[in-house]
């Protein structure tokens, strides 16, 4: 990246995390400036003359006007190579416990600079290019085994071609060079470590759309809400309706190859907790550590809040990345409404024109081109790699108010809802996504994709199950306002049907170690296993069974318990399917036949 | 640095006041107001420019004049002087001792506004602590280093449930030293004085710091109050090792002095003339809660406050409740029906409690035994609620088995005495014996085995008592 001149100005003015300077034309938009005597990090935001409005990453408690702002000429960028998986960032790239080594104090003080990437540690490089070979951006020059689970590959960076004059191989650090490009004149070595303004996507060959799966193992996403790899969703719910949880739920279980978690402006205890947990947990698929294919950024609520503006685009940038090397990355954020703050205050102290609630009336390009960063696509390198990298955003809306701009903004450009019910909270309906509002709009395509797999029993079994939910909506408004009495026998079914798909099928517990996932054929599996006893009911109710009879069967504790069976055992739900067809044969009336079919 | 003095006030308005011709002033930095009567005020620095400085006056500007008013930049952020002899001490605002004694004499000087802690840094909370009030301790547990608020409204108990809180709450293992802090905002004389008797009374005050910062005491000093209490708290915890319940109340006022600055600052209002930024505000306090690695000592808030018309979507407990581990929410309707201490347990949550019960911590059956209870409440209010609707002939049996529990839980384990130290053990217990009233095929949250070891002793026992109540 070209870096501009380095220009020198003084601070004129403080007010919180917004400091102007003056003397600093010649500055461009953007740039990073190191702020006062401490040197704390900053970026400039808008330019007026002479004067450059700057918003500081750091508490400005102490500075005064007339210390010294320099700008490095240079855009806010990321470090991208091996070593940043399994780290745990702060919104501007920090690892947290270099911080703290170097800090000595469990306290972040200020002023602290540390590399995002280790210096000193070193990577066995496996070259995957000769002497000669013409290569272009994108292409993979040689590959770093960066933990267990991730193959990390270094590219060629974009902008960059020629033929290799010298590749290296064995062990290196970041900063060496392990390859020699020659074009024409020009020589350029090229090292693991490399940088990108966070704020530019990075670009890909080819956008795709996105058709294939992302699985979470939460049933009520894979069945009903799917998401697809390179999709984006969005979560708005109150406190208290397990936001985070169902954004931990889907880190831990999502089969992507990478995961980026955000906590952007959240507590503290929350990462915590992942910092705890992810190492422990395995993953379903490889049975190594989540940890080993996971990077946490954390700006936390308290700390600086411009910060927590730049957390999410450290995030995404890091996220395409990986994309770029043709992995699947999956993206959490939470949640975009600390984030939307954050430019509202930010805004506010540039005294700028309040849209909406104060938001700047720039919010919703904002968000857009953000969730636009996520997608499908072909990768840059003759390899046309595809990856993907989908992003799942919480939103925290005021009192749950979903009319908020932020909900509003990001529903207008996200693919997927998973609405969060307070009153299915309060139930202990976990996760408290709505069966009724919530709405996916890959469901179709996605529905083609496991049609294919299921013999076509997917979509049908998925829409019959939420329409029978629908029915019961209905059917409780009449209950509530006649008794039950007033139903038939083949509509108090579709009450105890749906029940039963709430109670064992939606309802999943993120706590219980068998529980807390299940894989589509499982899902499948369940569903199916609900749906045919539902069938059955109906059936042999027609004939003239007694509908007490039907739903006090003790086959139905089993059903129940569908959701304990162990993913290695799913063999015990297709015995489960033909004991229900026989349980429910022997309530048939005399004569009675069940048409199997 | 000598401190610089200026008779260069221009304006004033509300809590601030501008100060031009300035040289070398830090932004937050302490400033000195001496009047012309020989009065001192202080205030810090919100916004400085080359040559003016705004300043918010924690005192207010009432009698402050132009003309005579000296204004001194003391060249230091806010600082409160530290030290164990702390507790047993009762302290204004600004940090001065209110109860006659001597200012402290300090092992440190800290500034209010402490650095953020670094989540790396940060220890799972995960030990039990023990209030002695079932609802908290049954449904909704409480662990070292959680930050749980009160939501109440006006006219609810929430005063005497943190006083008891304070003098019951213990950990189940040991005796580690445990202290209290507590900052009081804009509360009234009475209010105050409630909690220093009740502190007295019960000797909870020896292992008690409080800041009282009374209704009629500047607002403005409402913003450093809950900060001094912090400062001191951290300075307990993670210097003296000791385990601090920290009690904020009322946040409400707190929001309030945060509104009239802004207001004053003419700075564009967020929700309800709130500031944009009362969030990140609210969350530099309450993340001030938790446990560091290699840190004996820890910090638990219970920040109390009061939902205006007892909405819970108002900004202050909605903004409260997403950086919080849950909320406590106390019902009038329960208040209504002389039930103390009113908590209506169903939207109440701790988000924290999974990691701090189970064997070896309170009981191997209190997780089950709490989602059953939770589950047979809430079924008890809807069958009670359709009964209104439709007559109690339309419940079926079980329905009003659910609703006599539900009549039963509130009466029995959520009401309970001022004074009553129910342990972990008593309240799980009276969990089981409530469970008796429902029929056992029902009871779908518990494991099989718990039911076998704590519901069927008890079972017994009723069926032996049974025929003994029919002969009378």
């Amino acid at each position: 990246m070209a870096v501009g001149k380095s220009v020198k100005g003084k601070i004129s003015k403080i007010s919180g995390p917004l400091v102007v300077a003056s003397g600093m034309t010649g500055s461009g938009m953007y740039d990073v400036v190191r702020v006062g005597n401490l040197g704390l990090v900053g970026e400039i935001i808008e330019l007026k003359g002479d004067l450059a409005y700057v918003q500081v990453y750091e508490e400005t408690s102490g500075l005064m006007p007339g210390e010294p702002v320099v700008s490095t000429g240079a855009p806010l960028s990321v470090e991208l190579g091996p070593g940043m998986i399994e780290q745990f960032y702060d919104g501007v790239q920090r690892p947290l416990n270099a911080i703290e080594d170097k800090a000595k104090s469990p306290f972040i003080s200020r002023g602290i600079n540390v590399p995002a990437i280790d210096r000193t540690r070193k990577w066995g490089f496996t070259p995957k290019v000769k002497k000669g070979d013409f290569v272009a951006q994108g292409d993979v020059l040689g590959i770093v085994q960066e933990t267990i689970l991730v193959e990390h590959r270094v590219m060629v960076p974009p902008g960059v071609e020629g033929t290799v004059d010298e590749i290296r191989e064995g062990e290196f650090t970041v900063e060496e060079t392990i390859a020699v490009l020659v074009n024409g004149e020009d020589r350029r070595e090229v090292q693991m470590l490399q940088r990108w303004p966070v704020r530019s996507p990075r670009p890909v060959a080819k956008r795709l759309p996105p058709v294939v799966p992302l699985s979470t193992g939460q049933r009520v996403v894979d069945m009903f809400f799917p998401i697809a790899r390179g999709g984006t969703a969005c979560v708005p719910g109150p406190f208290g309706s397990g936001k985070t949880v169902i954004q931990h739920q889907l880190a831990k279980w999502a089969d992507a190859e990478i995961v980026v978690y955000i906590g952007c402006g959240e507590r503290g205890n929350e990462m915590t907790d992942v910092l705890i947990e992810f190492p422990e947990l395995e993953d379903p698929r490889s049975g190594q550590p989540l940890m080993k294919r996971t990077v946490l950024i954390a700006n936390t609520s308290n700390m600086p809040v411009a910060a927590r503006e730049a957390s999410i685009y450290t995030g995404i940038t890091i996220a395409e990345y990986y994309r770029d090397m043709g992995y699947s990355v999956a993206l959490m954020a939470d949640s975009t409404s600390r984030w939307a703050e954050a430019l509202r205050e930010i805004s506010g102290r540039l005294e700028e024109m309040p849209g909406e609630e104060g938001y700047p009336a720039y919010l919703g390009t904002r968000l857009a081109s953000f969730y636009e960063r996520a997608g499908r696509a072909i990768c840059l390198g003759k390899a046309k790699a595809e990856g993907a990298v989908s992003v799942i955003g919480a939103v925290s809306p005021p009192g749950g108010d979903l009319s908020e701009p932020v909900t509003q903004n990001t529903l207008r450009v996200t693919k997927v809802f998973w609405g969060l019910d307070a009153s299915l909270a309060y139930q202990r309906h976990f996760p408290a996504i709505n069966w009724l509002s919530s709405y996916s709009l890959y469901a179709e395509k996605l529905g083609e994709h496991w049609d294919g797999i299921y013999e076509g029993e997917w979509a049908k079994s998925r829409i019959e199950a939420m329409s029978l939910l629908e029915d019961e909506d209905r059917l409780k408004e009449i209950v509530r306002l006649v008794g039950i009495d007033s139903l038939s026998k083949d509509e108090r079914m579709i009450l105890e049907t749906s029940k039963s798909l709430r109670e064992d099928f939606l309802h999943q517990n993120a706590f219980h170690e068998v529980d807390t996932y299940a894989s589509m054929d499982k899902q499948f599996k369940m569903l199916r296993n609900i749906l045919t006893f539902h069938h059955l009911a109906m059936e042999a109710l027609r004939r003239g069974a007694v509908l007490k009879d039907v739903t006090e069967m003790e086959i139905r504790e089993k059903v129940v318990r569908m959701r304990y069976v162990d993913e290695k055992e799913l063999s015990t739900l297709d015995v489960l399917e033909e004991d229900i067809k026989k349980g429910i044969g022997n309530l048939m009336p005399a004569g009675g036949e069940v048409n199997v079919a | 640095m000598l401190p610089r003095e200026y008779r260069t006030i221009t304006n004033l308005s509300g809590p601030l006041m501008v100060v031009e011709k300035v040289n070398e002033v830090r932004y937050d930095e302490l400033v000195e107001i001496e009047l012309a009567s020989g009065e001192r005020r202080r205030g810090r620095v919100l916004e400085i420019t080359t040559d003016k400085a705004l300043v918010q006056v924690f005192e207010g500007t009432t009698g402050i004049d132009v003309e005579s008013a000296k204004v001194r930049f003391l060249g230091k952020v806010l600082t409160l002087p530290v030290s164990r002899t702390m507790l047993g001490r009762i302290f204004n605002g600004r940090g001065e001792p209110l109860d006659g004694g001597t200012g402290v004499i300090p092992d440190a000087l800290l500034d209010i506004n402490s650095n953020p802690i670094n989540p790396y840094s940060r220890d799972f909370p995960s030990e039990f602590i023990q209030t002695g009030i079932s609802t908290i301790d049954g449904m909704n547990p409480l662990v070292r280093g959680q930050k749980l608020p009160i939501f109440s409204g006006s006219g609810l108990p929430h005063n005497r449930m943190a006083a008891q809180i304070a003098r019951q709450a213990s950990v189940i293992s040991g005796h580690e030293s445990f202290a209290v802090v507590f900052a009081a905002m804009g509360i009234t004389f009475e209010e105050a004085s409630f909690f220093m008797e009740d502190f007295r009374k019960t000797g909870a005050i020896e292992r008690t710091v409080m800041f009282v910062n009374l209704a009629d005491d500047p607002a403005i000093e409402r913003i450093t109050t809950p900060r001094l209490a912090l400062t001191a708290a951290e300075y307990l915890a993670f210097e003296c090792d000791m385990h601090v319940l920290v009690i904020l109340t009322d946040l409400t006022n707190y929001c309030e002095a945060l509104r009239e600055i802004s207001a004053a600052r003419k700075e564009v209002p967020g929700r309800r003339g709130y500031p944009g930024y009362l969030y990140t505000d609210l969350a530099t306090m309450y993340e001030r809660a938790g446990r560091l690695r290699g840190k004996k000592g820890s910090i638990t808030q219970f920040p109390i406050l009061t939902m205006p018309e007892d909405d819970k979507t108002h900004p202050i407990p909605d903004l409260t409740g997403y950086i919080t581990e849950g909320q406590i929410i106390l019902s009038r309707g329960l208040h209504r029906k002389g039930i103390y201490p009113p908590v209506d347990v169903m939207p109440s949550l701790s988000r924290l409690k999974d990691k701090g019960i189970g064997k070896g911590k309170t009981r191997e059956d209190h997780a089950d035994l709490m989602n059953q209870l939770f589950a047979a409440y809430a079924r008890g209010k809807e069958a009670k609620e359709l009964a209104i609707i439709l007559g109690e002939g339309a419940l079926t049996e079980e329905d009003k088995a659910f609703a006599r529990f539900s009549d039963a839980f509130e009466n029995r384990y959520v009401r309970q005495g001022e004074y009553e130290n129910r342990t972990v053990e008593e309240t799980l217990n009276l969990g089981w014996e409530l469970l008796t009233m429902i029929p056992v095929r029902e009871l779908k949250r518990v494991r099989d085995a718990y039911v076998e070891k704590y519901l069927k002793p008890l079972l017994d026992k009723q069926e032996v008592a049974k025929p003994e109540t029919v002969k009378q």
